[in-house]
């Protein structure tokens, strides 16, 4: 069981930013992401976009805010947990709550703070008869380790960057892959494009375009797929499928928390601390609805700012604290590094 | 002053809407759909705009000049569900005078 004192659900620019504010209060957290890399938004859809609306950054590129941010937040040594998604939540008689994620792994804290923007990022699945019960019985979504495709036959679906890349990596690993996309062209960096069509020339890709997978079959395990090609069915035999059509973010298990949803948003208060109806659970960033509000990165830091000032009273009640300005007072990091603004310089002129 | 143009929005429930859209805003039908609240948040628009999720996907049911798809949005409906011959993304059809009379369907949630 991991502790902590703010359990931060969602690795977004919000929950990152959550972690600085606890930290100038002497709070620790613990960060959970369903994704493998922290960012949401910004790392899954638009990296390498510029934003021009952070507050004193005229121009900044979504993955270099992200990092900006993890770098601003290393001193205060926030705990990640990445790649698992906050299943289920109970609280405990002490007032704390215990979130389980899909994985089964513990956390307990005091506070949880949902930063979970649009929902956790999910693969999108196709529209296929039966795809359901295939799953993890030759259909996969991802790739985490691709040793399990050895020597395997696998056929990919997709036509955007990660089935061309997985495509390129398993043409190593298994014994046939298969691509197929519903059009001759990819939209894809150039030159994963050009290696494709390299290992296609070669004959270590083979290639169905324009093409769409249309049925699955087999018994107990996935044994073959239906592909349309113009109109005339071919059955193709495999081991594997893997559908690569991208993520969409679904709220999921949090809906059913017992929060106050609206809008596929949770609920909170506004006027105050952006708690949720639930003591001690609060929503900040594009997770949260109330009115008037914008989902919007700086509105986000806002949020996840009030919500660390409640969220001490919380851990520490009665105790007595007051707000300081960071250039005042600098910051003492639980790294035990200190930065501060140098002191200016008291000398007498003779 | 700018004109107005009105659209026809069949939302996911088969409700028909006419709505007014403004020309001089920079707003694409993905954006009206989303100002006039025809779809829930969090079920359209989910990538912003850049035609990379294609949860503004509709159907265009009359004949209106509209501008041609561009490479982007024929990726996207390459991968999309449900697309049919008269499928666009809302997000990259900007609201002109052109689009005066248009009648759309929103596809369904995938
Ligand atoms: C294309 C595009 C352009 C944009 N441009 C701008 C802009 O210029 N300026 C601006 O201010 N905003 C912009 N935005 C909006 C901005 O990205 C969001 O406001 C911001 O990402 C919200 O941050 P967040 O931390 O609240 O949530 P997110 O960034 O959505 O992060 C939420 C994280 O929570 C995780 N999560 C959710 N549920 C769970 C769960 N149950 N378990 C584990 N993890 C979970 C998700 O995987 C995700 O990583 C843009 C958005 C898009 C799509
Ligand atoms: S809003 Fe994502 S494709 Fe149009």
């Amino acid at each position: 069981m991991i502790k902590t004192d703010i359990l931060i659900i969602g690795a977004g620019p919000t929950g990152l930013f959550a972690v600085f504010e606890a930290g100038l209060l002497k709070l620790k957290c613990h960060i959970l992401d369903s994704l493998p890399q922290p960012g949401g938004q910004l790392s899954e859809l638009y990296p390498k976009k510029p934003i021009y609306d952070i507050p004193g950054f005229p121009e900044v590129l979504a993955g270099d805010l992200v990092n900006n941010l993890m770098e601003q937040i290393k001193q205060f040594e926030p705990g990640f947990t990445l790649g698992e998604r906050a299943e289920t939540i109970e609280k405990q008689e002490d007032g704390s709550f215990i979130v389980t994620s899909n994985k089964g792994k513990k956390f307990q804290a005091s506070v949880v703070a949902i930063a979970g923007g649009l929902g956790s990022f999910e693969p999108r699945k196709p529209l296929i008869e039966d795809i359901e019960f295939y799953e993890n019985k030759g259909v996969k979504y991802f790739i985490k380790n691709p040793e399990k495709f050895r020597n395997k036959r696998v056929v990919i679906a997709g036509g955007g960057d990660s089935a061309l890349d997985w495509s390129v990596f398993l043409s190593n690993v298994a014994s046939e892959v298969t691509l197929i996309h519903r059009r001759n062209e990819f939209r894809g960096a150039l030159d994963s494009v050009e290696k494709v069509q390299e290992l296609k020339n070669a004959g270590k890709i083979k290639m169905i375009t324009p093409g769409e997978v249309v049925g699955l079959n087999g018994a107990e395990h996935l044994e073959s797929i239906d592909v349309d090609i113009n109109g005339a069915h071919r059955n193709i035999p495999t081991d594997y499928f893997i559908p690569l059509f991208g993520l969409t973010p679904k709220l999921g298990p949090i809906a059913n928390w017992g929060l106050e949803i609206e809008r596929n948003a949770i609920k909170v208060n506004n006027a105050l601390d952006y708690q949720t109806n639930i003591p001690g659970i609060f929503a900040i960033g594009d997770v949260n609805t109330y009115p008037g509000k914008l989902k919007l990165i700086l509105c986000g830091f806002h949020e996840a700012t009030l919500m660390c000032q409640a969220a001490y009273q919380i851990i520490n009640p009665g105790k007595k604290y007051l707000m300081k300005y960071t250039t005042v007072s600098g910051i003492d990091g639980f790294d035990g590094t200190r930065k501060e603004a140098p002191k200016a310089v008291v000398k007498a002129i003779d | 002053m700018t004109q107005d143009v009105t659209i026809k929005i069949t939302d996911r429930e088969g409700i028909t809407h006419e709505v007014q859209a403004p020309t001089d805003m920079n707003m694409n039908v993905m954006e009206l759909v989303c100002a006039y609240e025809l779809a829930p948040e969090g079920t359209i628009g989910l990538c912003g705009g850049m035609a990379m999720c294609a949860s503004c996907q509709c159907y265009v049911l009359n004949q209106v000049d509209l501008p041609e798809r561009n490479e982007d949005e024929e990726a996207m409906l390459s991968e999309a569900f449900n697309v049919k011959d008269n499928s666009r993304l809302g997000c990259q059809i900007y609201i002109t005078n052109a689009l005066e009379g248009l009648e759309i369907a929103l596809a369904p949630e995938s």
